[in-house]
C-alpha cells in the first residue's frame, strides 16, 4: 500500500544529515559543555556553533539564543518567565484564543494560580487578530502580550509587526509563537520586532526535544528550570547537546533552502487544493486564503463525519490530523475552529494536510483521488467520478 | 608529511582514534560516552519513528509504542509500574518538576521543605525558588562524611513540612545517603501528623549504578538522568508515586498523562530506555568489578600520595563509582587542566558549577577549609571504565601532581 505522510505540521522527519550530525556528536563529541577539560570543550564548542546557527536563522544575536527542550518549553519560559520577573509591573496578560495550547494552557495556570489576570483577544473569520483591538487591550499593567506568528491548526499568518509596533509604542514586550514558521517561512525577529520568539527543531527536519527561545538583549527573564548556571542563568540543566546539534544543523539547511522550500510546499499544497476543490464540492479552506504557511492547508467538508474521514484515510496509508495533534481525538471542535467561527456542520468535517519537503505531485494527486472517493462514499453518495461537481 | 595523505599511512581519524585509546576518562560523574547500541537505537528511532506520539495516524502510533517500550524499562530498572515514570528534559528539569510541582499542588497544607547542604544545585536553586515563594526552607547539616542523620531529618519535621528532599548518591564525594532511614523518618512522621508531606529523591548519581528500587526506597518522587549511565544528554524522567499529585512545570498539550507537556522527545526518550535495559544488565551483576576498579585507583593514589586524603566514606556507604581527594597544595584547577592536556579526564567538582569560580558548596558543607577544597579532585568511573584507564590515570598523576604542587610551593 502506498503511504503518504501529511502531517508535517505536527513532526516532520529528520534530515539525514541532522541525524547524523547527532549520531557524530554522540559518538564523538559527548563531553559535558560545563566541563573544563578538552571532551567539555569540543562539546561547548558544538552547542555554541548550533547557538549561532540558530541565530542566523532568526536574525538574532547568538546570546540571544536560550536552548530548551522544544516548542512548549520555549512558550511556558516566555510567558511564566517574563510574568514572574515583571511582577512589579503588574499581572496582566494578552493572548488569542487561537493560540496553541503551550501558550493558552500557561496562561489559564497562571490565572488560575492567581498570578495573573489574562485576557484573550478575539480573531476574524481568517484567524487573525487585530491590531486595533489589541491596542484598546493593552493596559499599564499588561506585562506580555503573545500572539502566534503562524497557527498550527489552520495555517494563517499574523501581522505579527502590526501587533508588535502596537506593543513597542507602549513598552509592553511582545512575544510570538513561531514554532510552525521557522524553517518554513522567512523569520527575522529584528523585522518582526519581538521581543521574544519560540520555535521548535522538529517542525523543520530537525529532532523532538529541541527547541529555542529567543530572548531579545535586555529582556528579563525569570527562569522555569533552576539549578546550574547553563544558558546565561535562563534555563538551567546539562545541555541536551545531541538534539541542540540536529537544531543546528536543521537551522542551517534551513536558512540556505528556505525559498527553494516554500516555493515547492506551495506547489504541492496548490496542487493538492486545485485537485480538491476541483473534484469535490461543498468544500471550505479554513484559515485566510493569502497570508498563510505555503505548505499548510486546513479543509472541511461540509456534512462529512471528520473521525470516519481520518480513519479511512489512515487504512488508505495517508496520515493527517483533524488539526493539531496535540488535540488529536478530542471530538469536538477545537478552540481554533470555535474562535473563527466554523460552523458545525462544517467544522465537523475538517482534516488538515500539511506538505512537507519529500511530498511529491504523485503523493497529492494520491491524497486527491483517496479524499474525493471518500468524501463521496461519507456522504453517501456515488464514487468520486460520478459525483464530481467541478471537473 | 605525506603519510598522513588518506592511503599512505593512519588516516587523521585513525591518529585520533589511536590517541584517544591512551587516554583515561575518570569524569563520568559529569557525563559518560553514550553507549553504541543507544547511540544506534537513537539514530534508529530517528530513521524510523519520526511520527509526533499524539498524532493519531500508523506514524503517531508508532512512535508512540517506542515510547512505551522505553518507559516500560526505565520502570523495570527502578522497580517502579510504567505509569509512574514521566519523562523530562534530564535531572534538573526532574527535580524543578518534584519539588516546585509539589509545592504549587498542596501549598495550602504547608510550607515547609526539608533538604540538606551538599545536595546538587538544582535542588538548592529550587528550594531558594521556593522560599522567595513564600516557603521556609531547612538546610540540614551534613557530617564530614558528607552523609545527612536521618535523626536530624526527624527532629527537623514540622506538621506543616510538606516537602523533603535528598540525593541517594552524592555528585562530589559520592557518599550514598541513609535514604531508607530518611523515608522512614517521613513515612512515620505522615501517620502521625495524618498531613502530606513527600520524599523526594535525587537518584541522578545512583541509577545505573547501584541497585535503586522506588518500591523498596519508600520515596514519593525521584529523579533520574539519562546521560549519567551512558543514555543521551537531554532526556531524564521523574518517577512519581501513587496518589502523588503535583502541578506540571510545562503546561499545554497535555502529554505525558497531563504530567509534561510537549511533543514527547522520541529519540531521547528511545536512547533513554536502551540506556536503562544496559544499566539494568550492569547493576543485575552487581557493583563489584566497578568497586574493585575503584579500590585499585584508592589504593593506587594512597600508596604515590600519602598525604592525599580521600573524601567522604571509604565503605559500603561510598558508591562504587566515585573518589575524591584532596592533595594538599595541589592547585585543583590547575591540575585537571595539567591532566586533561596528558589525556587523563578528571574534575575539581560537579561539572555543573566548574565554570564558576565558587568553591564547592558541597566539600565546604562537609568542613573542609577553603585550602583544601580548591585542592580536591574527583574521579568518577562506570561500568564501562577500564582498568588500564585506572592505570593510565595513576601514571600521569603522579608527575603532574609532583610538578604542581612545587609550583606551587615557590
Amino acid at each position: 500500500m502506498r503511504v503518504v505522510y501529511m502531517d508535517y505540521a505536527a513532526s516532520t522527519p529528520v534530515r539525514p544529515e541532522v541525524a547524523e550530525a547527532m549520531n557524530q556528536a554522540m559518538l564523538e563529541t559527548w563531553g559535558n559543555p560545563s566541563s573544563p577539560h578538552r571532551f567539555g570543550r569540543e562539546a561547548r564548542k558544538l552547542v555554541d556553533d548550533a547557538r549561532r546557527k540558530v541565530a542566523d536563522l532568526v536574525g538574532a544575536a547568538p546570546r540571544e539564543v536560550v536552548f530548551t527542550s522544544g516548542g512548549t518549553e520555549a512558550d511556558n519560559l516566555a510567558i511564566a518567565g517574563t510574568l514572574l520577573a515583571r511582577r512589579d509591573r503588574g499581572r496582566h496578560l494578552v493572548t488569542s484564543a487561537v493560540e496553541h495550547h503551550a501558550v493558552l494552557g500557561t496562561c489559564e495556570y497562571l490565572a488560575r494560580a492567581g498570578l495573573a489576570e489574562v485576557t484573550i483577544l478575539p480573531v476574524d473569520a481568517y484567524g487573525r487578530v487585530d491590531p486595533d483591538t489589541l491596542a484598546a487591550a493593552v493596559r499599564p499593567d499588561t506585562v506580555l502580550v503573545s500572539v502566534m506568528l503562524a497557527n498550527n491548526e489552520v495555517g494563517t499568518i499574523q501581522p505579527i509587526a502590526e501587533l508588535a509596533r502596537v506593543c513597542r509604542e507602549r513598552e509592553v514586550p511582545f512575544h510570538t509563537d513561531a514554532v510552525q514558521a521557522v524553517g518554513t517561512i522567512p523569520v527575522n525577529v529584528r523585522e518582526l520586532g519581538v521581543d521574544l520568539l519560540s520555535l521548535a527543531a522538529h517542525k523543520f527536519y530537525g529532532p523532538q526535544g529541541a527547541g529555542a527561545l529567543v530572548v531579545r538583549r535586555g529582556h528579563r527573564l525569570e527562569p522555569l528550570l533552576h539549578g546550574g548556571s547553563h544558558e546565561r542563568q535562563r534555563r538551567a540543566g546539562t545541555e541536551g547537546v545531541p538534539a541542540i546539534v540536529g537544531l543546528g544543523k536543521a537551522a542551517e539547511l534551513a536558512a540556505v533552502e528556505l525559498e527553494a522550500y516554500g516555493a515547492h510546499a506551495r506547489a504541492m499544497r496548490d496542487r493538492l487544493l486545485d485537485g480538491v476543490f476541483g473534484r469535490i464540492a461543498d468544500v471550505r479552506l479554513n484559515g485566510h486564503p493569502t497570508s498563510r504557511l505555503p505548505n499548510h492547508a486546513h479543509l472541511s467538508f461540509r456534512g462529512v463525519d471528520g473521525e470516519a474521514l481520518l480513519l479511512k484515510l489512515d487504512l488508505l496509508g495517508i496520515a493527517c490530523s483533524a488539526g493539531s495533534a496535540c488535540a488529536a481525538g478530542a471530538p469536538e471542535p477545537s478552540h481554533v475552529l470555535r474562535a473563527l467561527g466554523v460552523e458545525p456542520e462544517w467544522a465537523g468535517g475538517s482534516v488538515r494536510l500539511t506538505v512537507g519537503r519529500p511530498t511529491t505531485a504523485e503523493d497529492v494527486d494520491y491524497v486527491v483521488d483517496c479524499l474525493a472517493d471518500t468524501v463521496a462514499r461519507l456522504r453517501g453518495g456515488l464514487p468520486a467520478a460520478a459525483g464530481r461537481v467541478r471537473p | 608529511m605525506r603519510g598522513l595523505r588518506a592511503g599512505a599511512g593512519p588516516g587523521l581519524t585513525a591518529v585520533k582514534q589511536l590517541k584517544r585509546r591512551t587516554e583515561a576518562y575518570l569524569d563520568n560523574a559529569a557525563t559518560t560516552r553514550p553507549h553504541a547500541a543507544v547511540v544506534a537505537a537513537v539514530v534508529e528511532a530517528m530513521r524510523g519513528a519520526f511520527g509526533n506520539p499524539s498524532s493519531p495516524h500508523a506514524l503517531g502510533l508508532e512512535a508512540e509504542r517506542a515510547v512505551k517500550a522505553a518507559r516500560e524499562a526505565v520502570a523495570a530498572l527502578l522497580g517502579a509500574h510504567p505509569d509512574q515514570v514521566v519523562f523530562t528534559s534530564g535531572g534538573t528539569e526532574a527535580i524543578n518538576t518534584a519539588l516546585k510541582g509539589i509545592a504549587a499542588a498542596y501549598r495550602r497544607e504547608g510550607r515547609h521543605a526539608v533538604t540538606a547542604a551538599a545536595e546538587h544545585p538544582a535542588t538548592l536553586a529550587a528550594m531558594r525558588h521556593l522560599e522567595e515563594d513564600g516557603f521556609e526552607v531547612t538546610v540540614l547539616p551534613v557530617d564530614g562524611q558528607g552523609l545527612v542523620d536521618p535523626a536530624a531529618v526527624r527532629a527537623a519535621l514540622r506538621p506543616d513540612t510538606l516537602l523533603a528532599s535528598f540525593m541517594l548518591v552524592n555528585n562530589e564525594v559520592g557518599s550514598v545517603q541513609p535514604v531508607a532511614g530518611i523515608a522512614a523518618a517521613v513515612r512515620e512522621h505522615r501517620q502521625a501528623t495524618g498531613r502530606p508531606c513527600f520524599l523526594h529523591v535525587d537518584a541522578v548519581q545512583a541509577v545505573g549504578r547501584l541497585p535503586v528500587s522506588f518500591a523498596q526506597l519508600g520515596a514519593d518522587l525521584l529523579s533520574l538522568s539519562g546521560h549519567k549511565f551512558h543514555g543521551p544528554k537531554g532526556v531524564g524522567a521523574l518517577v512519581v508515586g501513587e496518589g502523588v499529585r503535583f502541578r506540571p512545570l510545562l503546561a499545554g498539550g497535555g502529554q505525558e498523562g497531563g504530567r509534561r507537556s510537549g511533543t514527547e522527545n522520541v529519540p531521547g526518550i528511545v536512547g533513554l530506555g536502551k540506556a536503562a535495559k544496559l544499566a539494568a544488565g550492569w547493576v543485575a551483576a552487581g557493583p563489584s568489578e566497578l568497586r574493585a576498579l575503584r579500590g585499585r585507583l584508592v589504593a593506587g593514589i594512597r600508596e604515590r600520595f600519602p598525604d592525599a586524603r580521600l573524601l567522604g566514606p571509604d565503605d559500603e556507604r561510598a558508591a562504587p563509582h566515585i573518589a575524591s581527594f584532596v592533595f594538599p597544595g595541589l592547585p585543583g584547577e590547575v591540575a585537571v587542566r595539567a591532566l586533561g592536556a596528558r589525556g587523563v579526564y578528571v574534575s575539581t567538582g560537579s561539572a555543573c558549577s566548574t565554570r564558576k569560580p565558587d568553591p564547592s558548596h558541597v566539600l565546604l558543607a562537609m568542613g573542609l577549609a577553603p585550602g583544601e577544597v580548591r585542592s580536591a579532585l574527583r574521579f568518577s568511573l562506570s561500568p564501562m571504565t577500564e582498568e588500564r584507564e585506572i592505570d593510565t590515570a595513576l601514571a600521569v598523576l603522579e608527575p603532574v601532581v609532583a610538578e604542581l604542587r612545587a609550583l606551587a610551593r615557590r
